[in-house]
């Protein structure tokens, strides 16, 4: 007992070592790959454009102390901006946009609208897709699985800038059918609405429902596709036919034993997924008209922000980290193999 | 010796042809000598509970299984009948291919659904073959149950094994959770897992292999099944769990009074533990018989050749092993007369013409599918004679009949390789995401040995004794960990990287798998050129050429890719480009125990020809002791990575000294009825201790059954001192403190 | 049965020459053999026809502007009509067409074999090497692509389309590299390896001639995916006006104007549109085929 005690006690030392090295080179790679996207737009974009072909035009001057301002004056070198900036951020200070607003509160709020806009997609995507991919293993050949197959290859090949345009389209034609706004194309909400609780939620839905397609198709044939071979490789597993042998019903076998050994991959990668999409809706908030992170990503490239570019720069290194992180997590949970002990 | 060991185990029995009539039973407990068989085998009482004219539970009549259809479409199982009988233990061997294992997942109903499968299997009276599922399930589990091949992946990774088999007893029994987990724990009791109640809890990676066919044996018998199936329940096991699982066998069948249909490769567990046999070939039952009338009155040659190529651990000096030619056919690609004929050495123009029918041949319940079973029956020709005649001018070539040339003594012989004190350590890694140190693995803990010119010396220990990673660690030609490996008179601490490449030219290897051990992308040319281009051989063509020959391939196969060959062919292969810088050295790691038997006998055959023709030292690391018996001049036994037992062949086998050889050897099933049913088995305990953790003093104490003799301060001997190889005899060196006292036990 | 050496060395070249070929003639025999193999075969190969040879046929040139003709339907003078500008719809998305498949093609060829390079070296090494390998591919796997292909988009102007290739392809491997890493790992502990290391074959020389060779069907496989990945992030950068700088153009400029017009000019959106979806279709439909052909016991129950 007192040996076991002990051993366990090594075990937790050990892991809490292992997890402490992971967490110092994960911050490690966010530094690194932050300082990477600050040096790389600081030195490609050029904020002073901003300033050029304006009517009447901005004295020089007035411009250099507005850019120094901003510690984004192409005329200090580089490495002392990045000093400058590198002293704020340890202190928790993103800088300023070009419009001379602090980045840390365009970062909250933009991080809310984009985690509304995935949170639906990705859960619908996501279930819907390993829906379809296990019940496709199971009858691998037969009818649904072929069209589930031709459908999932058909939205793969669709980029999202496509498909997003193609749902306007459809959408516009839909409302004109049915005289209606019913399915709102641009924005989260409609600007300046009157009325009470029902009335703002049934806004939001309308302007829900195009986006969350947009981006749950897409997440739907990855899915299926991804569910249906972690599934196809269970099926032929030996434990499922020891399951049948007990005599478990075929059906019951499925559910019981390969479906819930075949999900682990896919909650895995559920989180990962999350992860990704936090800054990778771009097209669809640009689209759509969404404020949120991707949206940000585009403007603040367009708009030569140096400041943005490197904080969205890092909250996507800690995005994806934390997601990978979470997704290892996950996995340790679900599968007993892995997990630690 | 006994009598038996003059007559190729294979070879009918001189003792004639008794007419007996009933199928003899088996009889538990040891046998009287071979002068009294015969009235003992009239006297033998019929075990109790196997109701011998009872109705068989299990009836398969006319099984056919075709995968695929039209023109593709491969009869892997082709009109097998059998029927087991209440309590009866039937054996089905074959070797791979042969269709011994579709036959009892068709039995089962558990084919995938493009197999089409006729015929009838009842159950108890029940017709269940294309029964509706719903029937089907009711059954499976309940009536008929089975054990798998490999336990590893039989299991269902997330979940805990209790609740595993308590799934099993919910699904055919009305109770509780509760209960069907206390009956879990029993289960689990029942066949021998320690403090079962704490196991229960554990997933199913956390138990060894041994533990794991445990389980699947207490789900198999969890609502007291009529029949129990076992496909290969023990290959993937070491020798001495396959013995503790057998006898977990035994013991299931008298608890539950089952039949067993046992399947598998081994002639040795089938004569172990089946009253009845059924040999399969190429989709069909070829012999079926009592198991002394198939294994000593052998009427078919296919039998006879399988039982004379296995190496036999009991039977000491040089018995040539009679490998049988060619290869199993092509279940796609079936000769249209008896499947055997291209390989059978007493074949005549009308077996080509026609299948031989299985008939009863003059013995009662013994059956044969051959032309000639008569003949073999009348004794007209010994068939054992006619088969080593015709193979040897066949398949063996250089390895025919290798007379053992005179040589100087061992200790004028110069020492090719010597390891004095190896240890190898490496990390104990834990888990697949959060890898981390949890321990050091002693894999080799100060293991000496040495091989001298012209020898062979036999490394030979269960899975995670040390032996591979001892073997890589001298193939390394690195500095060791501790201890010194010499190669060639070269300490291989001291070497340079061109001494280095020297050595390797003298030294080199030969794996266990063919197929892995060959890079399938390359031709057999490209293969065999890699060594010599390496070593700088501007043209190897010549070269290539005659190491195929030497090899008994045929040199226009050189462009040819691995694949396109049988296993045996790639382990030629394999061999030949070992010996393409003529080495002095040759590593052999498992060489043959990837192949089937009657493949195996011939590679064998080559190497032995090989090291007495080329003057070749073999280092041979393999778990199979009668394949060591059979090659090996020299043994040394290891255990924990430490050697436990070291000598001369014959030494070692016939009068081990260390408790370990004994149980090692005591484990291993004999292809010999008789033999079996009068042996005494030393059935260790347990499962081997973790090398990251082993027991105190001598290593093997925990699981030695000399040590639960001794007194208090023996024991304490054995807990605090560890025990080092001591002479014991001339040339013959053990690791055990009271070596001397074995035999008293 | 003596044969000379010239004898051996012909029927070895002759059987060469027959042997070499007839596993990629299994393989192309298995991935003909299924509709799903020879549907995307066909369709990639029109498409490159009509990419490459496409331009020859139409009258315009994708430079030329028809002033008389802005935003017209397709007619007998402009097959799939004009566009705002007077530009040639058929000309212009052909000429998008073949900028994207270049760009996909040889971006995927790239990112493959670097992360072939790169895997294989951290997963034979092990080790710092290792260490260092799967750092950097972690730091690529951080950085945000768009981000950092966006923000370089200016070099790309001026017909330096192949730095873009080169970029693209820089973001492409880390994936395929990770896993390539891993079946290293485990290819090594393969005998075959283990022979030619004790055989004393040096390493790097074993890297390429063993352990690269025997994952070739993944890394075709994976090849042939990144097209199409390489395809679609090259339109949706291009989309934004990252990519591929004018006055060249790409299916992703297009789009992007069409989308604007689509709806009371629908020729300007879905023929470009239409043309990138079947291009990537086709490709993803031989990477499946491919894959099933390189591998039959992946997919079970085939007959």
């Amino acid at each position: 007992m007192a040996t076991d005690s002990g051993r366990m006690t090594a075990k937790g030392g050990a892991m809490a070592g292992f997890l402490l090295r992971r967490l110092l080179n994960c911050l490690v790679l966010v530094v690194v790959a932050t300082s990477l996207a600050y040096l790389l737009a600081a030195s490609a974009l050029n904020p002073r454009s901003n300033y050029e072909g304006r009517n009447p035009p901005i004295p020089p001057a007035v411009v250099d102390a507005r850019l120094t301002e901003l510690n984004l004056n192409d005329r200090v070198p580089l490495f002392e901006r990045y000093l400058t900036w590198g002293r704020d951020v340890l202190r928790g200070d993103f800088g300023k946009t070009v419009a001379g607003e602090p980045v840390g509160d365009d970062l909250g709020r933009r991080a809310g609208v984009t985690l509304r806009l995935i949170t639906v997609g990705l859960v619908l995507g996501s279930l819907a897709g390993v829906l379809v991919g296990a019940c496709a293993a199971v009858r691998q050949y037969g009818t649904f699985d072929r069209l589930s197959t031709g459908a999932s290859f058909a939205v793969l090949a669709v980029p999202t800038v496509v498909l997003a345009n193609i749902l306007i389209i459809a959408a516009v034609s839909f409302n004109e059918l049915v005289g209606a706004q019913v399915l709102l194309v641009s924005g989260e909400t409609t600007p300046g609405l009157e009325g009470g609780f029902p009335a703002r939620l049934v806004d939001r839905l309308q302007h829900l429902i195009l986006p969350t397609l947009s981006l749950s198709l897409g997440l739907i044939a990855v899915y299926s596709r991804y569910q249906r071979n972690m599934m196809l490789d269970v099926l032929g597993a030996d434990f499922v036919r020891t399951a049948l042998a007990k005599g478990l019903r075929r059906r019951t076998a499925l559910a019981r034993h390969a479906l819930r050994t075949a999900l682990i991959p896919a909650v895995t990668y559920f989180a990962f997924t999350f992860g990704a999409l936090l800054v990778g809706t771009t097209f669809t908030e640009k689209i759509f008209g969404w404020h949120g992170m991707g949206e940000w990503l585009v403007d603040s490239i367009s708009t030569n922000d140096v400041n943005t570019v490197a904080a969205i720069s890092c909250f996507a290194a800690f995005a994806v980290l934390v997601a990978s992180l979470a997704s290892d997590l996950l996995h340790a949970a679900l599968d007993p193999r892995v997990r630690v002990g | 010796m006994s009598e038996r060991g003059e007559c190729p185990a294979g070879a009918p029995s001189r003792d004639g042809h008794v007419l007996r009539p009933e199928p003899p039973e088996r009889a538990g407990g040891a046998r009287g000598p071979r002068a009294s068989e015969r009235a003992e085998r009239e006297r033998r009482p019929g075990r109790p509970g196997a109701a011998v004219r009872a109705e068989p539970v299990l009836r398969v009549s006319d099984l056919d299984v075709t995968f695929g259809s039209g023109t593709g479409a491969v009869r892997a199982v082709r009109g097998v009948s059998y029927e087991v009988r209440p309590g009866e233990v039937l054996g089905i061997v074959g070797e791979s291919g042969s269709g011994k294992s579709v036959t009892s997942l068709a039995v089962m109903g558990l084919l995938p659904p493009h197999a089409r499968v006729t015929g009838s299997v009842r159950l108890t009276g029940h017709e269940i073959l294309g029964a509706p599922e719903k029937t089907l399930a009711a059954f499976r589990g309940k009536t008929i149950s089975m054990v798998f091949q490999d336990p590893l992946s039989a299991l269902t990774p997330v979940y805990r094994v209790g609740d595993q088999i308590a799934e099993a007893v919910r699904i055919h029994r009305r109770v509780s959770g509760e209960q069907a987990a206390r009956r879990a724990v029993d289960l689990l009791d029942l066949v021998g897992i320690p403090d079962p109640a704490r196991r229960a809890r554990a997933f199913p990676h956390e138990f060894s292999g041994g533990m794991r066919q445990r389980v699947m044996i207490a789900m198999a018998i969890a609502n007291d099944p009529d029949v129990i199936i076992c496909d290969e329940p023990t290959t993937a096991l070491d020798v001495t769990i396959q013995a503790q699982v057998l006898e977990v066998l035994k013991r299931a069948r008298r608890e539950t009074g089952a039949a067993i249909v046992m399947i598998t490769h081994d002639l040795g567990v089938v004569a172990g533990i089946a009253d009845r046999v059924l040999v399969m070939y190429a989709g069909r039952a070829v012999e079926v018989g009592p198991v002394d009338e198939v294994y000593y009155r052998s009427r078919m040659p296919y039998t006879l050749g399988l039982l004379g190529s296995i190496p036999r651990l009991d039977v000491g000096g040089r018995r040539p092993l009679v490998p049988i030619g060619g290869n199993p056919p092509s279940p796609a690609a079936l000769p249209p007369g008896c499947p055997f004929e291209p390989r059978c050495p007493m074949a005549v123009p009308r077996c080509a013409e026609a299948e031989p029918p299985l008939e009863e041949v003059d013995a009662p319940g013994h059956l044969a599918a051959c032309v000639r079973a008569g003949e073999i029956e009348a004794g007209g020709s010994p068939p054992a004679r006619v088969q080593r005649a015709e193979t040897g001018g066949r398949t063996a070539g250089p390895a025919a009949a290798p007379e053992r040339p005179a040589r100087p003594a061992r200790d004028g012989r110069e020492v090719v390789l010597a390891v004095k004190d190896l240890v190898k350590h490496h990390p104990l890694m834990k888990g697949t995401l959060f890898r981390r140190r949890v321990g050091t693995v002693r894999a080799v803990d100060g293991v000496s040995f040495d091989v001298r010119e012209g020898e062979t010396l036999g490394l030979v220990g269960e899975s995670g004794c040390g032996k591979t990673t001892a073997l890589m660690e001298i193939l390394e030609l690195a500095r060791p960990q501790g201890g010194t490996i010499t190669v060639l008179g070269r300490d291989t601490s001291a070497l340079g990287a061109r001494e280095r490449m020297a050595v390797r030219r003298d030294m080199q290897v030969v794996f266990q798998d063919p197929l892995a051990s060959l890079d399938p992308r390359m031709t057999v040319y490209d293969i065999l050129a890699e060594p010599l281009r390496t070593h700088g051989t501007g043209d190897p063509g010549p070269r290539i050429r005659d190491l195929l020959r030497l090899v008994g391939l045929d040199p226009g196969h050189a462009a040819r890719y691995p694949q396109d060959f049988s296993g045996g062919q790639r382990q030629r292969v394999g061999i030949a480009r070992a010996l393409a810088l003529e080495p002095r050295l040759v590593v052999l790691d498992e060489p043959v125990s990837a192949l089937d038997v009657s493949i195996q006998a011939g590679v064998i055959n080559l190497l032995e020809g090989l090291k007495s023709r080329l003057g070749l030292s073999y280092l041979f690391v393999a778990h199979d002791l009668a394949v060591v018996r059979h090659i090996a001049d020299r043994v040394a036994v290891m255990y924990l990575g430490r050697i436990a037992e070291t000598g001369p062949v014959d030494r070692v086998y016939d009068s081990p000294a260390h408790p370990y050889t004994r149980a090692l050897l005591s484990a291993i099933p004999l292809p010999d009825p008789e033999r079996e049913r009068a042996r005494r088995r030393v059935l260790l305990e347990g499962d081997l201790p973790s090398p990251a953790d082993p027991p105190s003093g001598c290593r093997f104490r925990t699981r030695c059954p000399l040590f639960k003799t001794l007194d208090e301060s023996g024991r304490r001997r054995c807990a605090d001192e560890e025990p080092q190889v001591r002479p014991f005899g001339e040339d013959h060196g053990v690791s055990c403190h009271f070596a001397e006292r074995l035999n008293v036990v | 049965m003596t044969i000379t050496d010239e004898e051996l060395a012909e029927q070895r070249a002759g059987l060469d020459a027959v042997r070499v070929p007839s596993r990629l003639r299994v393989v192309a025999g298995r991935f003909f053999a299924s509709s799903q193999g020879r549907a995307g075969f066909a369709l990639l190969a029109l498409m490159f026809l009509l990419a490459f040879a496409g331009p020859c046929l139409g009258r315009w040139s994708y430079t030329d502007k028809d002033f008389t003709a802005f935003l017209r339907a397709p007619s007998a003078e402009h097959w799939w009509g004009t566009l705002q500008t007077g530009a040639d719809v058929y000309a212009v998305t052909l000429r998008g067409m073949r900028r994207s498949l270049v760009v996909g093609l040889l971006a995927a060829v790239v990112g493959t074999a670097l992360a072939a390079v790169v895997g294989a070296f951290a997963g034979y090494f092990l080790g710092w090497t290792d260490r260092a390998l799967t750092w950097v591919t972690d730091l690529l796997l951080v950085l945000p692509a768009f981000l950092v292909l966006a923000i370089m988009s200016p070099l790309f102007a001026g017909g330096q389309w192949p730095l873009f290739v080169l970029v693209l392809a820089l973001f492409l491997w880390m994936v395929t590299s990770k896993i390539v890493r891993s079946m290293t790992v485990s290819l090594k502990e393969r005998e075959f390896i283990q022979a030619a290391r004790f055989m004393g074959v040096p390493p790097v020389k074993i890297i390429f001639r063993h352990v690269i060779p025997n994952m070739s069907s993944l890394l075709v496989v994976d090849a042939t995916l990144n097209v199409s990945a390489a395809i679609l992030t090259e339109t949706s950068l291009s989309y934004f006006g990252f990519g591929i700088q004018p006055p060249d153009v790409s299916l992703g400029s297009l789009i992007a104007d069409g989308a604007k017009t689509a709806v009371y000019a629908p020729w300007t959106f879905w023929f470009c549109a239409g043309l990138l979806i079947v291009t990537v279709l086709a490709v993803n439909l031989v990477g499946d085929s491919l894959r099933d052909a390189f591998d039959p016991t992946a997919r079970k129950g085939r007959q």
